[in-house]
């Protein structure tokens, strides 16, 4: 038992090696000699393993203890009002796992238990309401597929290069499946009058954070949602109970939501006056910019995710959205966009929501400025940073859904760079 | 300032029936006592104003109290938390300082945050008349009265912000959007490309997960 014991750990240390100098193992493949792994019965192969009762809600395994949220210190002022960043450089596929899914908080993630929420439709309604949880999961509910990506998401690039690494320029972002009630039922049960062409949207926390969303909207696709990925929301996601606004920027989906007032005009509340406006280069700012407009990332390789295996069979992957429909095409380019191909586009397409591309190719071990653009179903080509600019100068914090540039250099590893 | 107690008056009316409506299959009808508890929002026409005063000499004790820790005794701001004043002219500069008195369009959005979200830890502390004093006080540091002023539902519509007319509804889809909504170029679509910034020089990256 001892011997196996010391032979695991050796074993998993080699494996550890082997993950962190990938073209060391893959040369090491190639290098003729029997593979011990293979030729030396393992202790994985012998021994046994955990029983079913080991771990009743389990984490991922601790090799992938890399694929964390981060944050960046310098961006806030403490820890309680900011942001941390999904590692969307590790992820595939189009589902973010919620424990690593970004957060965003303006007074901290607060502990609200279920038979404590109360949810209040007020204003100009017919009749003013309050829900309980076990109230609301008695109405008709409905599942999507959204992303939601914060309006600051890669706000700390607009003059230039400055994060190096996706999780950081793209990571205010994850997309997740919603079991929810249409906002619409809840309005129609209390019954709103005529005049009602704005509604406000508050949570519980000390932040109050609200927001005005316009009628047309609240009456659309907007979601009181409770469930997420199949499960309860987390915590730090709203639990139990928040809102989701699809295609809108993620500030509007507000968390541990509790109060839904119907009126004539809307609020011009902090967040959507102070913060959530964007100054243009004349001084003079727009506000209501809701949608998040189509965007993408190439999350692989990048400079979190380096080319460790040397030049042949290269995958490119990422990620590409619209809040304003789907996406219909992704371009990849390899020489700073003079040139671009066709991506192949994997998996669902769902309205405002999260698509994986991938572009294969035969990488010849030459430097590369790797780009992406995406198209969505309105037919909006993903813009230049400088085309982007040109409308709105450097100083609009938000909505910076430029394209995007990594260089990659010929030992593999990858760059975030401006690119004339 | 008139404008809004009709406001009110046609809210009260237009609610009245409200209390009377007929139960909902889900859900119960909202008292007006718990209306009144958490619908303490605050709208540019003063709409949800409740009555009271405060002058800028018993705000600034306020504020020297409740809130100098965080942004300063003259809202001029504490390491990295947010400046309350200043900054006025310029927006159009490379760094543009963004306060109350530079950038917000509304006095009511100050009023109607302060109360319900700060201070920063104990939200919801601050009665209606220490709130118009704190608010009195920041339109003092803002240059936009004078010492003796007192802030009250009444005169509270007659104080104008610098920057009020500094905001234009996203007009993103008569601008960008058609912009940008072109068949995009696939080949040979410019003839140089150089690299002009690098992340790296910088270098304010976070190394490993350590950090």
């Amino acid at each position: 038992m001892t011997d196996t014991t010391k032979k695991g750990t050796t074993r998993r240390g080699f494996l550890a090696g082997a993950a962190a100098g990938g073209a060391l193992a893959a040369t090491a493949a190639r290098a003729g000699g029997p593979d011990p792994l293979i030729t030396e019965v393992q202790p994985w192969a012998q021994s046994l393993g955990d029983g079913v009762d080991a771990t009743p809600y389990g984490m991922p395994i601790h090799f992938e203890s890399h694929v964390v949220r981060r944050n960046v210190e310098w961006l806030t002022a403490d820890t309680i009002s900011s942001v941390n960043f999904t590692p969307i450089h590790e992820l595939d596929g189009t589902i973010t796992p919620q424990g690593c899914a970004f957060e965003r908080h303006h007074a901290g993630a607060i502990e609200l238990a279920k038979p404590d929420w109360r949810l209040m439709i007020h204003g100009l309604v017919e009749r003013p309401l309050v829900f309980t949880y076990d109230d609301l999961i008695r109405f008709p509910r409905e599942n999507h597929t959204y992303f939601l990506e914060c309006a600051a998401n890669g706000g700390m690039e607009w003059a230039g290069a400055q994060l190096n690494g996706c999780q950081f320029t793209h990571g205010m972002i994850h997309n997740m499946e919603y079991t929810g009630i249409p906002l619409r039922t809840l309005l129609a049960e209390a019954g709103v009058k005529p005049e009602g062409k704005w509604v406000l949207m508050e949570g519980a926390d000390a932040s109050s954070m609200s927001r005005s969303i316009p009628i047309g909207k609240a009456l659309d696709d907007v979601l009181v949602a409770f469930k997420a990925n199949g499960e309860a929301l987390r915590k730090e996601h709203g639990y139990p109970v928040r809102l989701v606004v699809p295609g809108w920027e993620g500030n509007m989906w507000v968390k541990w939501l509790r109060r839904v007032e119907v009126g004539d005009q809307p609020w011009e509340h902090r967040e959507e006056t102070s913060k959530y406006t964007d100054t243009m280069a004349d001084g003079r700012s727009r506000r209501w910019t809701w949608e998040m407009d189509a965007k993408s990332i190439i999350t692989s390789p990048s400079p979190q995710a380096p080319i460790t295996h040397g030049p042949g069979p290269t995958v490119i992957s990422g990620l590409a959205w619209s809040g304003r429909g789907s996406i219909r095409e992704v371009h990849v380019s390899l020489d700073g966009g003079k040139n671009w191909q066709q991506a192949r586009l994997s998996g669902a397409s769902h309205d405002k929501a999260l698509h994986r591309f991938y572009f294969e190719f035969d990488w010849n071990g030459s430097e590369l400025l790797l780009q992406s653009r995406a198209v969505d179903s309105t037919g909006y080509v993903q813009p230049t940073k400088e085309q982007l600019r040109s409308f709105r100068g450097v100083n609009s914090v938000y909505h910076n859904n430029g394209i995007h540039t990594w260089w990659v250099k010929t030992n593999g590893e990858a760059e975030n760079v401006e690119i004339s | 300032m008139s404008r809004f107690p009709e406001l009110l008056l046609l809210t009260a009316l237009l609610s009245a029936p409200a209390a009377a409506a007929e139960a909902p299959r889900i859900g119960r009808i909202a008292l007006p006592e718990e209306v009144a508890a958490w619908d303490l929002d605050i709208r540019p026409d003063g709409f949800g104003l409740p009555e009271g005063s405060g002058d800028v000499l018993t705000g600034e004790e306020l504020f020297s109290e409740r809130c100098a820790l965080c942004h300063g005794e003259f809202g001029e701001g504490v390491d990295n938390w947010p400046k309350l004043a200043g900054g006025q002219g310029t927006l159009d500069h490379d760094d543009p300082q963004k306060t109350i008195g530079s950038y917000w369009p509304y006095l009511s959005t100050a009023w109607d945050y302060v109360h319900r979200a700060m201070p920063f830890g104990d939200a919801r502390s601050l009665t209606s008349d220490e709130t118009y004093a704190i608010v009195a006080y920041l339109l003092y540091n803002n240059d936009l009265v004078d010492e003796e002023f007192t802030l009250s539902r009444e005169n509270f519509l007659e104080v104008e912000m610098p920057n009020a007319d500094g905001f234009f509804v996203d007009d993103r889809a008569t601008t960008e959007v058609p912009a940008f909504s072109h068949p995009p170029c696939m080949t040979d679509c410019k003839q140089e490309v150089e690299i002009t910034m690098h992340a790296t020089v910088l270098d304010v990256t976070p190394d490993d997960t350590t950090d």
